[in-house]
């Protein structure tokens, strides 16, 4: 059964794909799109988010049947014509990464975060961002760049 | 198949460099010399050549003008193109300690060039860049001089170049950093591009005699730089072993005994064979991998599917007797004995001290295995051909990676080629190249077709080189003025496995700087438990763990007293070290720079400000401090803990001694920050429990990491500088940070918590 899958503004056309396969796997290993990351697979580290109709989810959990039609973004589709957004932009700025691998999911959440509440405090960023791990221990740069890249938005 | 302690720590393995001088060490290898290459279309590329056994004859200052021939290929560390562009060598392993952006730093820094306008290119593995490596926070005080001189270098060239052309003193001419030659007084000036190729026919300089920059006279080094990858990592461009994707690439799945050491009895295979998408399933055999069923098939997915109808009987072996529980018991057995055997270590007269002493405190303390939990699961790309493998491997050793596939398919391991990936998390688990060595294997069965074997989270838990846990039984006496005067220690460690005393490599105590040479009477046993459970190096091997018990017991030691800690440890310090026991390796230790640290934090965290007021019951801060890896660290936290027990981290505060220069302040900064989150998550939420010789957690929810919601509320790092060589700060921070959460909660709380995890413990008080 052929399953159109919307990534980024792209229509893909899926052939003899089993629908419950996670769309994380989808992402990578068909559509090439490695930015999304695989931590877990269980849904409890955050690797894997991506945007389901604007909201941060989980990939790994997600079949490909449930994203089919929806409108789903990667870290790959945040940057419009090269151009960083202000949250990717202060990730930079703030040096956040250390080996990196988690913050694909962590700009995915955060720009989430951003979205609905574009003025969060402390609290509010950790409890949006709770689900996303950094095994490197980039927490307190990752609330100081949520907080940079709030200061350059309309509140 | 071995974690490869080559490469580990200097403090207690024989270093390759004086340890002692680590700013004079070597980086490259010593077989590899300098030389100029040409580069077709002009501009010049400062190469690294390796000296072979016929090349004598090519070593004298060779001009550039020719690329040279037989065995002596380019490396380039750093390429000048007419066009001006610049292209300086990653030649390390970057797993989020920053060396991809502050070894270039060094290198770009004497070269006299704007940083924006370089390009930062990893290496290959390539046994003309010398060690390669990222362990043992060695980087940075094997590296920091050789890297400078490299620059340094190219930029003589180019002067030289530029003063040939003017017919100028070559002293009378200036770099000021922005990629050109100047000549004040006539006004003239060129860019490297312009003198690139004239400076790729002139003689090298002998690179030690080229003179290097006054620190004051540094326009880069200190400065806060973002790391080089930045730009990709924000988009998600592919960057990680994972990431890799070769044409026609297939992908792996690798299931082992979940019990360690078991073998393959016997496996039906036919099920997963007909599962959809799958192209192969076999029984792996190959020197130094462990016994088990691959499947490869077209996607991550399908090859994991695929695991559900493989059935696989087990011979597990001798390990079912390994638990948790069995350990622990048999450490309680020998701490309730006198310790028997000769003990590591012994000073003074510690019975006699101890008997004498005005306040005697005994105490046991234990902490359980952790697994390294890399974000980015173990994999590694494998493509075999008739003449060898190409390795595409997040691998902190890729010397190691290139030996283990070599071993694992019998060949040499000049036919294996590594690429080196960005690595997502090291910690020392990628030290131990299993996964290499199995993705040798397995694209051996599919030869000529990539293969990307990747390890589930399950496998990635379960089959981990563990930081061994360990039990301490302490002894300990105070005299009436306020000095330790007794130390005594009973260590129960882990074996190398099962018919040996031998201690496995990264589970013996740590090296004596403390208390051995701060204490006069000295009396320490370690005893090793059989077992069979893989153990490799955890971040700050030993010290990482060691120092949670030994910094407790002392903070016991001062409140036992009467003492402020801080005035307690200040006062262990003020008594001159003594020298190290006979027989103990390692770099020379200075107390006057651990107590520096320590009143650093001290003054940083207002620790006994003038006016302070005490505390409220609930709130309470710790200190500890650890000589690690080069690096003197103290560190103050402060907690808030509320009457039903749950826990807040206020602040952490770092005091940190690593020499006279911070390469890159933004990354060493941020290596500060993840080793207190690092540290903290490894002693208040992190356990590994063996239960029948087999892991008994498969993943996050019951092996969970810290969370951002339980980081500390601040984090502040504060770097003493000291005239000393600077040294690496991947692991010396991580050490002092469990213990001075410990230190804290008994501060607030009244509750020692002597095991960890300390949310296991009940925190609450009334
Ligand atoms: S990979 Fe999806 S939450 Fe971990
Ligand atoms: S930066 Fe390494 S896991 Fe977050």
């Amino acid at each position: 059964m052929p399953t159109t899958l919307t990534v980024n503004g792209r229509v893909h056309e899926l052939a003899d794909f089993d629908p419950a396969t996670p769309l994380l796997w989808v992402l990578r290993d068909h559509l090439g799109l490695v930015g999304t990351k695989y931590g877990c697979g269980q849904g409890l580290c955050g690797a894997c988010t991506v945007h389901f109709n604007g909201a941060a989810m989980r990939s790994c959990v997600l079949p490909l049947a449930a994203a089919a039609g929806q409108k789903i973004t990667t870290i790959e589709g945040l940057a419009a014509d090269a151009r960083l957004t202000p949250l990717q932009q202060a990730w930079c700025d703030e040096d956040v990464a250390q080996c990196g691998y988690c913050q694909a999911g962590q700009i995915m959440s955060a720009t989430a975060l951003l979205a609905k509440n574009p003025r969060p405090t402390d609290a509010d960023i950790d409890g949006a961002l709770a689900g996303n791990l950094c095994r490197c221990g980039t927490y307190q740069r990752i609330r100081r760049a949520v907080h940079a890249a709030a200061s350059t938005l309309p509140a | 198949m071995h974690p490869d302690l080559s490469v580990l720590d200097p403090v207690s393995f024989p270093p390759a460099v004086s340890a002692a001088r680590p700013g004079d060490a070597p980086a490259l290898d010593r077989r590899s010399f300098l030389r100029l290459a040409a580069l077709a279309g002009g501009g010049f590329a400062l190469a690294l050549y390796l000296r072979g056994p016929d090349a004598a004859a090519a070593e004298p200052a060779v001009s550039g003008g020719a690329e040279p021939g037989g065995d002596f290929t380019p490396s380039l560390f750093v390429r000048i193109t007419p066009a001006g562009e610049i292209t300086v060598l990653a030649a390390n392993p970057e797993c989020g300690q920053g060396v991809k952006t502050a070894f270039p730093m060094l290198i770009v820094e004497e070269l006299d060039a704007p940083w924006a306008r370089v390009k930062i290119e990893q290496a290959d593995l390539d046994p003309r860049l010398g060690r390669q490596a990222a362990a043992g926070s060695r980087g940075t005080p094997t590296h920091y001089q050789p890297y400078r001189r490299l620059g340094a270098t190219a930029r003589a060239l180019l002067v030289s170049a530029a003063a040939a052309r003017w017919g100028v003193p070559t002293d009378e001419l200036q770099t000021p950093g922005d990629a050109r030659v100047v000549h004040a007084p006539t006004g003239r000036a060129a860019t490297y591009g312009e003198l690139a190729t004239a400076a790729a026919a002139l003689p090298v300089p002998d690179e030690k005699t080229v003179p290097l920059k006054d620190p004051s006279a540094f326009r880069l080094l200190g400065r806060r730089v973002g790391g080089v990858d930045n730009p990709r990592i924000v988009v998600g461009a592919p960057l990680f072993g994972l990431d890799v994707r070769r044409p026609g690439q297939l992908f792996a799945t690798f299931v082992k005994c979940p019990v360690f050491g078991g073998v393959v009895r016997s496996a039906d295979l036919a099920a997963a064979r007909a599962a959809p998408g799958v192209r192969a399933v076999f029984e792996v055999k190959a020197p130094g991998v462990a016994s088990g069923v691959a499947i490869v098939a077209d996607s991550t997915w399908r090859a994991f599917q695929a695991r559900d109808v493989l059935k696989i009987e087990w011979d597990e072996g001798r390990a079912t007797g390994d638990s948790d529980a069995a350990f622990a018991a048999a450490a309680a057995r020998l701490h309730d004995a006198p310790p028997a055997g000769d003990p590591l270590r012994g000073a003074g007269d510690f019975a006699a001290a101890h008997a004498a002493a005005a306040v005697r405190v005994e105490a046991r303390y234990e902490y359980p295995f952790l697994s390294h939990a890399n974000l980015e699961p173990q994999n590694c790309t494998a493509l075999h051909r008739p003449d060898g493998v190409e390795l595409w491997a997040p691998t902190q050793s890729p010397s190691g990676a290139r030996d283990a596939a070599a071993k694992a398919l019998g060949v040499a391991p000049e036919s294996v080629v590594v690429h080196m990936t960005r690595i997502g998390g090291g910690f020392g688990r990628r030290l131990t190249n299993d996964f290499a060595a199995e993705a040798a294997a397995i694209a051996r069965e599919v030869s000529g077709t990539p293969v990307q074997l990747v390890w589930t989270r399950a496998d990635d838990m379960q089959h981990d080189w563990y930081r061994p846990g360990g039990f301490h039984a302490f002894r300990g006496g105070v005299d009436a003025d306020g000095r330790v005067v007794a130390w005594g220690e009973h260590f129960v460690t882990y074996a190398a496995g099962y018919d040996t005393d031998k201690v496995a490599g990264v589970a013996g105590l740590a090296a004596a700087e403390f208390p051995g040479r701060l204490v006069p009477n000295v009396l320490i046993h370690q005893s090793p438990l059989p077992n069979g459970i893989p153990l490799g190096p955890w971040r700050a091997p030993r010290t990482s763990a060691q120092c949670f018990a030994q910094q407790c017991f002392l903070d016991e030691l001062a409140h036992a007293a009467g003492r402020d800690p801080v005035e307690f440890r200040l006062a262990l310090l003020a008594a001159p070290a003594a020298p190290a026991p006979a027989g103990e390796r390692g770099p020379v230790f200075d107390n006057a720079r651990m107590a520096g640290v320590v009143r650093l934090a001290a003054e940083k965290s207002g620790w006994g400000a003038p006016g302070e007021t005490p505390w409220p019951r609930g709130r309470g801060r710790g200190i500890a401090f650890q000589f690690s890896h080069l690096g003197y660290v103290a560190i103050v936290a402060e907690v808030t803990v509320s009457k039903t027990g749950d826990l807040v981290i206020d602040r952490v505060v770092v005091a940190a001694d690593v020499g006279r220069q911070i390469i890159n302040p933004s990354g060493g900064e941020n290596q500060s920050e993840g080793s207190v989150v690092d540290g903290i998550s490894s002693a208040l939420v992190q356990r590994i429990t063996i239960e029948g010789g087999r892991v008994a957690q498969s993943g996050f929810a019951d092996m969970p990491l810290l969370r951002i919601d339980q980081a500390p509320k601040r984090i502040e790092t504060h770097f003493l500088l000291t005239d000393n060589p600077p040294t690496g700060l991947g692991e010396p921070v991580i050490p002092p940070v469990p213990p001075a959460l410990g230190n804290a909660i008994f501060a607030a709380t009244g509750r020692r918590v002597r095991r960890l995890p300390f949310n296991a413990a009940d925190l609450s008080w009334s």
